[in-house]
């Protein structure tokens, strides 16, 4: 009971950092139909940034948890800076080609920023200080779950919550959404495309960029590939949610998590990433719209 | 020349591209010996640069606008009819095969070597080309096929003492058959989530292959596979080597050759067509399913090919050779040289190949440069370097008669 | 005599909307048909589920392609691709041409479907390969001449004028040997004297080539004066059948048409 309780946990976690690059992924599709494959890029960008920030604030004296505070926030801006930018750069100048040529596009700016950060940085892992601190209200089941786990549960449960209700209520958030229906109307209700998409790109990429810095926190290394691998993985939870949908995102991310946790755990762990990439291939080939998404007819 | 607002708004792209880089290239810190080092002169070169670069963007981003092929050059043309005319094109041609003949007596073992991988990533980009610039097919896990004929070799010699020239026709049958097998489930999918599934199937075959100890030993991998033979007589290197590089000649031909015909074909001509509109395929009778299959399957089939020559090339195989990165480094080769273009397939080959070889200072930053160059490409050059021809059918009443 | 396409009781629904309900028509052999209704009656959503591209929630669709036969297939639910091969061939409202290949290589791919050659025979090339391709050359630029496109042969499909671009999606339909062509607004977008020749051309195929026709059509006076039977369609239900002239004096009709004051010869 306690190691299923410990998968169960571990699960949770996942899926909670899932969720949180998933979200950024699934609101790129939503508005402008691009697989964003940079987007786990920009995640990897987000750790890297919270430790350098942090190693600097640490050095300057401050206490763990303004440094935690601090580089979060360094992290934040720059992931959504990255976002904004790459989107500037590799996508608008793509809006109307054809449609695999912003997907080639996205390809190569993953390639380019993975390897901008190796070569500025280091190809090796980097250790990742420790900036969450251990607390002590925990330690009667610090055997199954530990503090990092339990910040990572709040955090993504704030930063989604946050979320849902800027795209219910806020006035941003509604032309978001009349964005993703149809772009062209809304730019005739005088909504700004551009701005909206530049700001799909900000949201997602700081949302993952929190996503970074509490995995590299969690398991303290880093390494400028992480991105790769956490981007699939996302990108599979929000397929199986159904792609452009935030509570889909959300919710495939949870079922990824625990596929994941529950098959290592029980099966094997020697083929942890196969059940990802298993899960993926068989939810494109065979409910390509998802949990919760609905199937289109093709318009012809 | 240049207005006063163009240059605030290179300042303005400069500063930013500053403050952007900023934490990545100019800090780097020791989290061991817990050091920090300040790279002050990265943030002035990235000021510089990126103030010069976004008059450069500005001035292509116009350029391409206003719609650049309306004014071809008159060197461009010239140089149309320097190729057309008969002489030139027997003469070049001659030249071209002696120079294939004479490079490795002439050039030293590591160069042909070289050589011999940029025809092989030859014979794998023309492979692709198949998939992704005749039928439009983004294939993200193409790698997997490869891997499929290095392993069909490497395992067969291991086991049963299968010979090189007997594994090249079974590894590209094999390909072919992992094509379709793959290729059955996920051909409906539309463009982008294609790519997905397939870079999904790349990754699972390198993690079964990675994992699976007792069929494929593993991450360790399979050593001492042999070269071909010639004829049982036993080659020093140096033969060898150009044994490898002769035989992979005559696969490039055989591609050339298979693939020009392809395309000129009713199937190719249905792969084009599918690329453009699958609706309009199906209502002209075209099995969408089927013709994708065809592709998907000849494509894979020359992967096989290439991961048999790879195997024997390398006589060490293990699932670190087969990963995402390949498959992307084929395919910006594609993209790069020009989609659907033999010869700009050739050419992307060669240079995505041979440039880092020779560069060596630069092969560090082999694969930031081909990134960014995926980008650019895409933004401003999407048909690639060579841009493909169309075909020209010259009719009489009578009859029709075909021009190239 | 059977009809060449005999539908019965077809319905199609988008979640919950019906888009179809019941429709009924028959075509009989060397008719010219046209099927008419207001925007959104459901005619080219008719058009897509006959020709394979939706699947109909129920109904039949039978085709006879040879009159005498007495049997009769049903072709309800089949690929777009296997009905084609039938005998069916359309083209698009919204005109699809493979616009980056060019004309003739249009009609090219529309003889795809009658010819043979797969890849081990493409790339060997034999004297029968040679002889297919040189006839799907051949054909394909006899059909650009019925139409009358055939000076732009060696154009990209894209550069063509709108009126052009339409004689070739007929083209590339013809290509595929139909005995039933479907044309969704062929003359959409065209100018009087285009319109005009367009008929001709309808005309033509139906005598020369044994070809029946159905079309959609919003141009009132192209339709009366080609047709020999039309349909109506409102709001997904078939509301009135016959010839122009019961059609143009059917006040059901009339009344579907923005209901009032509907002047046909307009």
């Amino acid at each position: 009971m306690e190691y299923f309780a410990e998968l169960f946990l571990g699960g949770l976690t996942r899926g909670s950092i899932y969720a949180l690059i998933a979200i950024g992924y699934t609101m790129v599709y939503g508005i402008i139909e691009l697989i964003n494959f940079a987007h786990g890029e920009i995640y990897m960008i987000g750790a890297f940034t919270a430790l350098i920030a942090a190693s600097v604030f640490n050095f300057l004296g401050f206490g763990q948890i303004t440094v935690f505070l601090l580089a979060t926030a360094v992290a934040i801006i720059y992931s959504a800076a990255y976002g904004f930018t790459i989107e500037k750069i590799a996508y608008k100048p793509l809006r109307n080609a054809h449609r695999l040529s912003p997907l080639i596009s996205a390809i190569g700016m993953s390639i380019f920023l993975q390897n901008y950060v190796m070569l500025a940085q280091t190809s090796n892992f980097v250790r990742f200080p420790k900036l969450i601190p251990d607390f002590e209200f925990i330690e009667p089941v610090a055997h199954i779950i530990g503090s990092s786990e339990i910040v990572i549960f709040v955090v993504a449960a704030i930063v989604m919550l946050a979320l849902t209700f800027l795209i219910k209520f806020t006035k941003t958030g509604k032309a978001m959404r009349a964005t993703a229906q149809d772009k062209t109307m809304a730019m005739l209700i005088g909504i700004n495309v551009d701005f909206i998409i530049s700001i799909t790109f900000i949201i997602g990429s700081a949302i993952a960029a929190i996503g970074g810095v509490l995995i590299a926190a969690h398991i303290g290394q880093i390494n400028f590939y992480i991105g790769f691998v956490a981007g699939i993985k996302a990108f599979t939870a929000a397929v199986l949610g159904g792609i452009g949908s935030i509570y889909g995102a959300a919710l495939g991310a949870f079922v990824l998590g625990w596929t994941e946790s529950f098959a290592t755990g029980y099966v094997s762990s020697d083929y942890e990433d196969l059940f990802a990439f298993s899960l993926l291939v068989i939810i494109l080939i065979f409910k390509p719209e998802g949990l919760v998404g609905k199937s289109t007819a093709p318009k012809v | 020349m240049f207005k006063l607002s163009e240059i605030i708004k290179s300042i303005a792209v400069s500063a930013w591209f500053m403050f952007l880089t900023f934490p990545i290239l100019v800090i780097k810190v020791n989290t061991y010996e817990k050091t920090i080092d300040w790279r002050w002169k990265n943030m002035i070169l990235i000021g510089i640069a990126s103030f010069f670069l976004s008059f450069l963007w500005r001035y292509m981003l116009k350029q391409k606008e206003y719609g650049s092929d309306k004014k071809k050059s008159k060197a461009s043309s010239f140089f149309k009819n320097t190729v057309k005319n008969p002489k030139f094109y027997t003469s070049s041609i001659v030249l071209i095969l002696c120079l294939i003949i004479a490079f490795p007596f002439v050039f030293s073992i590591y160069q042909t070597n070289i050589m011999t991988s940029a025809l092989m990533y030859v014979v794998l980009g023309l492979g692709l080309n198949i998939v992704v610039g005749l039928a439009g097919l983004l294939d993200l896990g193409y790698v997997a096929f490869f891997a499929v004929g290095a392993y069909s070799y490497a395992l067969l010699n291991h086991h049963f003492g299968i010979t090189f020239f007997m594994a090249l026709p079974i590894g590209a049958l094999l390909g072919a058959f992992f094509g379709i097998l793959l290729g059955f489930p996920v051909l409906r999918l539309k463009g982008d989530y294609l790519a997905i599934v397939t870079l999904g199937f790349g990754e699972i075959i390198r993690l079964i292959l990675e994992n699976w100890n007792d069929f494929s030993f593993g991450p360790s991998g399979i050593a001492n596979i042999p070269k071909p033979s010639f004829f049982g007589i036993n080659l020093s290197i140096y033969e060898t080597t150009t044994y490898m590089y002769f035989i992979m000649i005559l696969l490039v031909f055989l591609t050339v050759f298979v693939v020009n015909r392809l395309e000129d074909s009713r199937i190719g001509r249905a792969w084009i067509a599918l690329k453009e509109d699958e609706v309009a395929c199906q209502a002209m009778g075209i099995d969408k399913t089927k013709t994708k299959l065809y592709a998907f399957a000849t494509g894979a089939a020359w992967a096989g090919l290439a991961g048999v020559v790879f195997a024997a090339k390398t006589s060490f195989i293990n699932p670190a050779s087969f990963t995402f990165l390949e498959s992307a480094i084929i395919l910006s080769l594609i993209v790069l040289g020009g989609m659907g273009s033999i010869f700009g397939v050739i050419t992307g080959a060669f240079i995505f190949i041979l440039l880092p070889e020779y560069l060596r200072a630069f092969s560090d930053y082999r694969m930031l440069v081909f990134g960014a160059a995926m980008v650019l490409m895409m933004v401003f050059r999407p048909q690639g370097i060579i841009k493909k021809r169309r075909r020209f059918y010259k009719i009489s009443d009578s009859g029709g008669k075909k021009q190239r | 005599m059977n009809p060449v396409l005999e539908v019965s009781k077809l319905s199609m629904n988008f979640g919950g909307l019906k888009a179809l309900e019941n429709i009924s028509l028959d075509i009989f052999q060397n008719e010219i048909v046209s099927l008419i209704g207001p925007n959104g009656a459901g005619k080219t959503t008719f058009f897509n589920c006959i020709t394979g591209i939706y699947t109909p929630v129920s109904g039949d669709i039978f085709i006879s392609s040879l009159p005498q036969k007495t049997e009769k297939e049903n072709i309800c639910g089949l690929k777009p691709n296997i009905i084609t091969k039938k005998g069916m061939a359309r083209t698009f409202q919204n005109i699809r041409l493979f616009q980056n290949m060019t004309v003739l290589e249009n009609v090219m791919i529309g003889r795809h479907v009658r010819t043979h050659a797969g890849i081990i025979a493409s790339v060997l090339k034999l004297k029968k390969t040679r002889n297919e391709e040189k006839k799907i050359v051949d054909d394909s630029y006899n059909i650009l001449k019925k139409t009358g496109i055939e000076n732009f042969a060696n154009e990209k499909a894209s550069t063509l004028p709108y009126g052009a671009q339409r004689k070739l999606e007929i083209a590339r339909a013809l290509a595929t040997e139909p005995f039933l062509l479907l044309l969704d607004e062929p003359a959409a977008g065209m100018n009087p004297a285009e319109t005009i020749e367009l008929g001709l051309l309808i005309k033509e195929i139906r005598e020369k080539e044994n070809i029946s026709i159905l079309l959609i059509e919003h141009d009132m006076k192209f339709v009366m004066n080609l047709c020999d039977k039309i349909f109506v369609l409102d709001y997904g239900k078939k509301i009135a059948s016959g010839t122009p002239d019961a059609i143009q004096n059917n006040p059901v009709v009339i009344k579907a048409y923005l209901g009032e004051d509907f002047d046909f010869d307009a």
